[in-house]
């Protein structure tokens, strides 16, 4: 399988695709040969990609959001304690996402597993304690429909919580192929899933303070 | 690494030519979709002409084929169902065709092609995208077949049509269908993109940098960067509107509204005061205006490679057909406020918009003069694939200019929602993207299929669509100035329209002939397939890698290794070379002169 490195074809270094971190790049697709024009993953490309197309997703709801609350019947909800505590644990689980990312390059796999455990865990309490959320704030008889604040709430909770869900089901597989041992650190894997998980953890701060604390 | 390559090639039917993940054949799948809903769609535009042609003349073996949209005793079109031809129309022609083919059909088959890959840098997602694409088509398609009938606010969807299911016939289930099928194409374009960015990014063979690729792999590549960046824009106005429709929000939906003889009254003990169907306009043209140059890049690419091929000439000023790119795609996202002139918005905010949308016909002008320098004193070669890419410089032109009127607040408020705008956007944005696709099918096609279309049935075909385009949608223009309204039903309702209805007749008849001359492409298209002459690898003796390989080019896409790349795509007759053409991939040594590239 040729793989090629350095070679003198172009006028400049720039005009040579070189395979620079020498061992990612290659190795998965049914042809390798291409890969790493540039010097990152190529499915770290693609994720960023995704992240800036979702990130413009949020941008979409947040512009309509802003020009909604100029409206003269805004009334914001009271916002459910709980939140704060969700917070925290999404915080504490981009944390342990971090530890677990780091386990990998010194090679702990065994730790790398028990982190991205811990790190779902996590996930899926915050999952939890926003339904609880919801359920406290029907129990005050705030509904969907009920103002357009409350929609919004709904509504934003609602997409973020689908794509956190994602995350989820990604670092579940991350950690069934971690018992299974196909992880070294030169692998991209963990490291896509930690790009993700910080990504719909930032959101969440984002829209925290959007729906709650902005002006 | 040929041998590699038949070891990876699937070899059922299923995995080869359904579920396939090569490239090529998702991209003919996508092709030859998007050429099905162009006949459904070219279809609903014939019904449209022969509304407005003859409103009050009965159509009796109409009414019989479509007993769901006419009166069955005078023949005559039900009211309620000529908002659903143009709707769909509109919806089908501008994403499910002319999103598609382009970018999805011609991006997935020449990315990888042209930048000296194997496959997309994700063919599995790629594989995913094509049949998300697929499941779109037949929500959309089958909402003409539910109660109340197809979607029939018009393809943007705007509020209160779109977010009240009583509003109107279409506004039921058939809007929801058209929702739900907008965010499996929102979807599948998505992950077209991802695949586009990435691969154009990471897969460059050796030498190709990013200076030195073709133009049509340029614009769909921004092209594709357009379309993730937009696109979200909808899909949360899409979430919001089902929102509207299903869960009992008023994001878009006022108070007081006056529907069907009574006022629509907002559900008890909500404290809202209803939403802004403005907001909904906002979100839909954020993706809207890109929307229409994610249509026309990719035809502005194929027309530069084609037209350098056919001019034996390099394109003029590479870089700033490049620059002139990435300036549209940057300008097209903050000129979305051009479409709501008549909305209400600030006369500041106005005028910034219309400074903006003035700026990008700087880079679109820089364009249209580099093809016509190109061409300026070239030995041209009149085939098929190069008239086609002369006439979309030609329609770009004149459709371009009317964006010029348009884009000014004053004029645009006598304009705005007349002929002039359909004439304006079906000779630009449809016309350019149309000739895009028939010039970019005549050209490639050796490559995608081992054979040469014929030259005679394709020089008939663009003699008949060229004439018949500018006859259709040129007179629109005085169709507009003279008042007549976008979406009008009957033009013979109105006295000062009357005298206009000769015009109306003869763009009907114009449009008659421009969908048949349609089938001459079709019948040319699939008996080429199979009878047409067969090709060698570079027909065209053309520079860009995709003509180093085989033709049809096989799994894998070059049987050997894979070509490096020397210098830039267009070196055409450069003085003192032996052969009046350098292809990118020949070794320096073997060009046999000095070419500084």
């Amino acid at each position: 399988m040729t793989r090629w490195v350095h070679s003198g074809t172009g006028e400049s270094g720039l005009d040579v695709p070189v395979d620079t971190n020498g061992n990612g790049n290659g190795g998965e697709g049914p042809y390798p040969e291409n890969e790493g024009a540039l010097p990152i993953h190529t499915k770290q490309i693609g994720l960023w990609a995704f992240l800036a197309t979702a990130t413009m997703l949020f941008a979409g709801f947040s512009s309509a959001y802003i020009a909604r609350r100029a409206g003269a019947d805004w009334q914001p909800i009271r916002m459910p304690p709980i939140l704060w505590f969700n917070t925290v644990i999404l915080i504490a689980s981009s944390v342990t996402m971090e530890i677990a990312r780091r386990q990998l390059k010194r090679w702990a796999t065994e730790a790398l597993q028990r982190w991205l455990l811990i790190t779902a865990g996590l996930g899926l309490v915050f999952l939890i304690g926003q339904y609880i959320a919801w359920r406290q704030l029907q129990a005050q008889g705030i509904y969907l429909p009920t103002n357009p604040h409350s929609s919004f709430f709904y509504l934003l909770t609602a997409v973020h919580a689908l794509h956190l869900f994602g995350g989820l089901v990604a670092l579940i597989v991350v950690f069934l192929r971690a018992r299974r041992g196909v992880y070294t650190p030169y692998h991209p894997g963990v490291g896509l899933a930690a790009t993700y998980w910080h990504f719909v953890d930032i959101v969440w701060i984002y829209l925290f303070g959007l729906l709650f604390y902005l002006g | 690494m040929a041998q590699h390559n038949h070891h990876t090639e699937p070899q059922s039917f299923i995995r080869k030519y359904v579920f396939s993940m090569d490239h090529k054949v998702i991209a003919k799948q996508y092709y030859i979709t998007a050429i099905f809903m162009a006949i459904v769609a070219g279809l609903l535009a014939m019904l449209i002409r022969i509304q407005l042609a003859w409103p009050q003349l009965g159509q009796t073996w109409l009414a019989k084929l479509l007993p769901a949209g006419f009166d069955l005793q005078t023949g005559l079109m039900k009211p309620e169902f000529y908002p659903m031809l143009f709707t769909m129309h509109g919806t089908l022609m501008v994403f499910f065709v002319l999103s598609t083919a382009p970018v999805s059909g011609f991006g997935n088959f020449l990315i990888p092609l042209q930048i000296g890959a194997r496959d997309m840098a994700f063919p599995f997602l790629n594989m995913l995208s094509y049949w998300t694409f697929f499941i779109g088509c037949i929500v959309i398609l089958s909402s003409f077949f539910v109660e109340g009938g197809a979607a029939a606010a018009g393809w943007t969807a705007y509020p209160p049509l779109s977010a009240l299911r009583e509003a109107i016939p279409g506004s039921g289930l058939g809007q929801t269908l058209w929702i739900i099928g907008m965010v499996f194409f929102i979807a599948s374009f998505t992950m077209g993109g991802l695949n586009f960015v990435t691969t154009v990014l990471n897969l460059r063979t050796r030498g190709m940098s990013m200076m030195r690729l073709p133009l049509t792999t340029w614009a769909l590549f921004c092209v594709a960067i357009l379309g993730l960046l937009s696109f979200p824009a909808l899909t949360a106005g899409a979430i919001m509107l089902l929102f509207d429709r299903h869960l009992g929000t008023s994001f878009f939906l006022p108070q007081g509204l006056y529907i069907g003889g009574h006022v629509v009254e907002i559900q008890q003990g909500l404290t809202t005061q209803g939403g802004s169907p403005l907001l909904w306009q906002h979100l839909f043209w954020f993706l809207g205006h890109p929307e229409v140059y994610i249509l026309m890049l990719p035809a502005m690419g194929i027309t530069s490679d084609i037209i350098t091929v056919f001019s034996r000439k390099p394109i003029f000023s590479y870089k700033s057909m490049v620059y002139a790119i990435w300036a549209i795609s940057v300008l097209s996202f903050l000129v979305w406020g051009h479409h709501m002139f008549v909305s209400g918005m600030s006369p500041y905010l106005g005028m910034a918009f219309a400074t903006f949308t003035l700026l990008i016909a700087v880079p679109s002008a820089i364009k249209v003069f580099n093809w016509l320098t190109t061409l300026w004193r070239a030995r041209i070669r009149f085939t098929t694939p190069m008239l086609f890419a002369l006439g979309i410089v030609s329609l770009f032109i004149s459709g371009g200019l009317s964006g010029l009127w348009l884009g000014q607040p004053p004029i645009d408020i006598q304009m705005h929602d007349t002929y002039f705008v359909v004439g304006h956007f079906h000779l630009i944005m449809a016309g350019a993207a149309l000739f895009g696709v028939f010039a970019g099918t005549y050209y490639w096609f050796p490559k995608m299929f081992g054979r040469m279309m014929n030259e005679t049935l394709g020089k008939i075909h663009f003699w008949l669509t060229f004439i018949t385009y500018y006859s259709t949608f040129f007179p629109m223009y005085y169709l507009g100035m003279g008042g007549m309204m976008r979406r009008i039903y009957d033009p013979t309702q109105y006295d000062f329209l009357k005298p206009l209805q000769p015009l109306n007749v003869w763009i009907s008849i114009s449009a008659f002939v421009l969908g048949a001359a349609q089938f001459i492409f079709l019948f040319n298209f699939f008996w080429s397939m199979f009878r047409g002459k067969k090709a060698d690898r570079n027909p065209w003796r053309a520079n860009t890698l995709e003509w180093t390989t085989e033709s049809p080019a096989p799994h894998g896409n070059w049987d050997g290794p894979v070509p490096a790349v020397y210098r830039g795509p267009y070196e055409y007759s450069v003085p003192g070379a032996p052969d009046d053409h350098i292809p990118q991939h020949l070794e320096p040594e073997k060009v046999g002169v000095e070419v500084h590239a």
